[in-house]
């Protein structure tokens, strides 16, 4: 099977960015693709999800949960015990990595459907828990129960954010509605998705080339930090796929999440609650360094090595 | 008639929490633009929202531009990247600032 084309298109944004082409995308561009993935992928699951037992799930969505909230306060004991950081730089790139990514998912998403692998319908409400308890976590880690913008400010910038808001939205419209009803839509959401993201991942390499300046000014340290984290987040993730009894599509999903870092509400987020964390190292991190590795090489590495050793559960 | 004009370069991050402050001081209206440039924190792109910038400009009598000006000092100068400058502007209709 040849390389996935969508992935070519993040190796030509990279290097179209990294040799300065004459090539953006315009921000309203850039938010249409945002809202698109983000909505494909709640629908998706929602669709799934009229089809599923809402109970028997829900105490998974909480161990998922949990899962972020560890990988966080893993994140955050050993960039304190490096000594190389202030407390509330480590605590908001702890933030970003507890939390998620979407575009990896989406990538991971694409990735299960070109080698035909089947997958839990209802991964996209992965996505949803897993990206607000990390960010409460940095919160929480630097400021205490007082966060700088207060409860209400900061519960607008994690709950209204609009990963959730489209996420949570394209889950309950697929449930409510069904996959009937949403079969008229499906060429836009569905059959256009990896368009969708081809042009998405376009622009996020065009973004990584942009950031990678950041990576002299930064150091080897968040370099080194910026790919061996994920590997430890892998590890993680592929432990709480094997504990819940994940299928071999679902763990990889779950593994290429736990390895991503957030880019999205993390930033927003930390930026106003703990202000004086330098937001430019946990986007070099993850933007640079984390979404390139995870994109390119990460979700076939997860892949290839949970097909080697994960147990066949039947899902 | 003579009015302060008040302008605000700043991170997109900061756009709500600015414009309260604005209000709060009782301004009658501000205006908010896409900004991008360079400067002591770096080349800000306007494209992902990460980096963008804002340009806020608030045209009020010089007192309350002064006010919003040392609420923005006090609060966000030291971990934010912001311009903020008062330049002095004559306005046709002095009711309607």
């Amino acid at each position: 099977m040849g390389i996935d084309p969508v992935i070519l298109f993040f190796i030509l944004g990279v290097v179209a960015g990294a040799v300065k082409a004459d090539l953006h995308l315009p921000k309203a561009v850039y938010e249409l693709l945002t809202v698109l993935l983000l909505l494909s992928i709640g629908l998706k699951g929602g669709v799934e999800l009229a089809d599923s037992d809402l109970l028997r799930i829900l105490p998974s969505l909480g161990v998922i949960a949990l899962k972020g909230v560890v990988l966080g306060l893993i994140a955050f004991g050993l960039l304190r015990l490096s000594r190389k950081l202030p407390r509330a730089d480590a605590a908001s790139i702890a933030a970003h990595y507890g939390s998620v990514s979407v575009g990896t998912f989406a990538v991971a998403m694409a990735y299960l459907e070109h080698q035909g692998i089947p997958f839990e319908g209802h991964a996209a409400a992965w996505v949803v828990v897993l990206e607000i308890p990390a960010i409460l976590l940095g919160v929480l880690l630097v400021r205490g129960l007082r966060p700088s913008i207060g409860w209400a400010g900061l519960s607008r910038e994690v709950f209204l954010g609009k990963g959730v808001v489209l996420l949570l939205g394209g889950l309950l419209i697929g449930l409510l509605a069904g996959p009937v009803a949403v079969e008229p839509l499906e060429p836009l959401f569905f059959d256009a998705f990896r368009g969708v993201l081809a042009l998405f991942l376009l622009e996020m390499g065009l973004v990584a080339a942009s950031r990678a300046g950041g990576l002299r000014e930064h150091g080897l340290f968040i370099a080194f930090f910026g790919i061996a984290f994920p590997l430890i987040g892998a590890v993680v993730g592929g432990l709480v796929a094997w504990m819940l009894g994940l299928s071999l599509g679902g763990a990889v999903l779950l593994v290429s999440l736990s390895a991503s870092a957030s880019y999205i509400a993390a930033p927003a987020a930390m930026r106003l609650s703990v202000p004086e964390a330098n937001p430019s190292l946990s986007l070099t991190a993850s933007l640079a360094l984390t979404f390139p590795f995870n994109v390119v090489i990460g979700v076939p590495l997860y892949h290839h090595t949970l097909a080697a050793i994960y147990p066949v559960t039947g899902g | 008639m003579h009015r302060k004009l008040l302008t605000v370069i700043t991170e997109e991050a900061l756009e709500r929490p600015l414009i309260k402050i604005i209000n709060e001081a009782g301004a009658r209206g501000y205006t908010v633009t896409e900004a991008w440039g360079s400067g002591r924190r770096g080349a800000r792109a306007a494209g992902i929202e990460q980096g963008a910038n804002i340009r806020v400009e608030v045209i009020c009598e010089e007192d309350m531009a002064w006010q919003i000006a040392e609420i923005l000092h006090q609060r966000y100068f030291k971990d934010f990247a912001m311009v903020l400058y008062l330049s002095d502007v004559q306005v046709i209709r002095g009711e309607k600032f």
